[in-house]
Parts: C-alpha cells; sequence; structure tokens
C-alpha cells in the first residue's frame, strides 16, 4: 500500500481547498465531480459511509444466503446446484462493474483532472480483481456437476479470465506509476483500453457457441422462473454494497498513506 | 455425485474470498490512518 498514490495530489495541506486547475470553479461544468475533488471533504463523506455500506452488505449477504440456500427450490434439470447462481452471478456482476468503475475514474482524471480520480481506480482494481477470480472459481466448481467438466476453453470463460489478467496488469501498471511518482494518465488509458473485454464477456455467449447458457437475466425480464430468482437481487444489492464499502476502505488507506508521505517530504525539507 | 458439496465449496470460496478481502482492507485502512 505504501507509495500507492502519485505524489502530485493535493491532499497534504490544512486548509483542504484545492488549488489552480483542480479548483471547483474550473471544474464549473461538472458540480457534481468537483464536490469531491476535495480529499478532505471527500472523507468527511466517507467515513461515516464506510461502515453503513460494510454492514448493509454483510447483513443482505447473510439473508440472501439463507434465502438462496433454504427457501427456494431446486432447479428441475439442475437440481440443488442452482443455488451457486446466488454467489455467481455477483461476482461476475462486480468483476465487470470493477472494471466499469476503473474506466470512469479513467475518464474523469483524463478529462477533467479530478486528484481522486486515480486514487478510485487504484482502489477498485483490487477488489474487481478478486470478485472476477470467484467469478471463475464458482463457475468452474458449477461446471463440474452441469457440464461434465471444471473448465472449457470457451468465449464466456476465455473472455473472463482475459478480465483477470487485465486486472493484474492494471494493478502492476498502476503501483509502478505511482511509484515513479507518474500523473496517473498511462493506467488511465490503460483501464480506457480494457473496456473493450466488456461487450465482449456480455456477448460472446451471442457470438459463439459455448458450453455456457445465453443471456438469461436482463434489465426487465428474465428467463429463470420468479421461484428461483428473488433471492438475487438481495444478493447483487449485498455484495455491491459490500465492494463499495471495501472500495471506500482502500481509498481512505490510499489517501491517508499520500498524506504521510507528503508529510514526511515537508519535514526533510525543513 | 452430492450436489451440496459443490454448493458448499462454492460458497465457502465466495465468501471466504470476500471475508479475507475486507479484513486486509480494514487493516491497511487502519494502519495508514493511525
Amino acid at each position: 500500500m505504501a507509495g500507492a498514490v502519485s505524489s502530485h495530489w493535493p491532499i497534504g495541506h490544512k486548509s483542504g481547498v484545492t488549488t489552480g486547475s483542480n479548483s471547483p470553479n474550473h471544474h464549473s461544468t461538472v458540480p457534481s465531480l468537483h464536490a469531491l475533488a476535495n480529499p478532505a471533504r471527500f472523507l468527511k463523506i466517507a467515513r461515516p459511509l464506510t461502515p453503513v455500506l460494510f454492514w448493509a452488505g454483510i447483513v443482505l449477504i447473510a439473508l440472501g444466503c439463507w434465502a438462496g440456500l433454504t427457501q427456494t427450490p431446486p432447479d428441475y434439470l439442475q437440481g440443488e446446484t442452482v443455488r451457486i447462481l446466488y454467489i455467481h452471478v455477483p461476482a461476475a456482476w462486480l468483476g465487470m462493474g470493477g472494471w466499469s468503475g476503473i474506466a470512469l475514474s479513467s475518464i474523469a482524471l483524463l478529462v477533467w483532472r479530478h486528484p481522486l480520480a486515480a486514487v478510485a481506480a487504484r482502489a477498485i482494481a483490487l477488489p474487481g480483481a478478486v470478485f472476477a477470480a470467484l467469478c471463475l472459481v464458482t463457475g468452474s466448481i458449477w461446471g463440474r456437476p452441469t457440464w461434465g467438466t471444471w473448465w472449457q476453453w470457451d468465449g464466456r470463460l476465455t473472455s473472463m479470465l482475459l478480465l483477470f489478467f487485465v486486472y493484474c496488469a492494471y494493478i502492476a501498471l498502476a503501483r509502478a506509476d505511482a511509484d515513479r511518482g507518474g500523473d496517473g494518465r498511462v493506467p488511465a488509458l490503460f483501464g480506457l483500453a480494457g473496456t473493450v473485454l466488456l461487450p465482449i464477456i456480455r456477448y460472446s455467449v451471442v457470438w459463439w457457441n459455448t458450453l455456457h447458457q445465453g443471456p438469461s437475466i436482463g434489465l426487465t425480464q428474465s428467463t429463470i422462473n420468479r421461484a428461483i430468482l428473488w433471492p438475487l437481487p438481495i444478493m447483487l444489492a449485498g455484495f455491491s454494497f459490500l465492494f463499495a464499502g471495501i472500495v471506500l476502505m482502500r481509498m481512505r488507506a490510499l489517501l491517508a498513506t499520500a498524506k504521510a508521505e507528503a508529510r514526511m517530504r515537508r519535514m526533510a525539507r525543513v | 455425485m452430492n450436489p451440496w458439496l459443490f454448493v458448499a465449496a462454492a460458497y465457502a470460496v465466495t465468501l471466504g474470498g470476500a471475508a479475507l478481502l475486507a479484513v486486509v482492507s480494514y487493516l491497511a485502512m487502519k494502519r495508514a490512518e493511525r
């Protein structure tokens, strides 16, 4: 975690007011973004929000596990293994959603020079990679009794594995950029380039013949029976809250580390 | 092939992984903010 944030972030000053190109006036077209551009203001919101998101996530996940494991019927074809749905889908959702967060943060960094954008992207990367890995592992465990194999090099599985590797590359690149005092633009460009994987993952089951089932959950309708589907939104909300709480924890750690490093540099100059 | 073995394994991996991630992130935050 040390050296996690570039020394260019304006977070070591007493007033907590950003200056120069990061000033609120400079960002008058994006009021919602520049409202959080000041790390002190961000931390004032993040500190009480972190435990709320974390515990809301824990409660909803516990409720979803209870519902998914005891209150739904087995599938007529897959039997009890259909219950893996309730953890596999949230893991896939957050694996892909995490990269969407990195892409949005990258845009905020490249377009508006938002001082917290690189911190947010770095904070999202590890949880995103973990949930992409969990999606692959739970899918593999689900595949053994359902397809008769742990792994198949088909479009959906291979593209998700690629996303996991891209996460790993992003983590290494962002850390190297921060260590050499970079401004975060190179990882941001990589974060934008990686978004090409998201539609490939989404439509892989449409474009190619795969063992993986086709799209079964849409925004407005699903091919899964309601008697089986209903715990899934609870689990999606629970894991999303937990993910957000973890990202806030990691952002706070990165900001505190950068602040301590800035203080050390000031002391070394005196 | 007992299906509950696969269900239990999938839930254990996911909940264990998420818990480990949360604990590591919490400790890193506390250490940095101290």
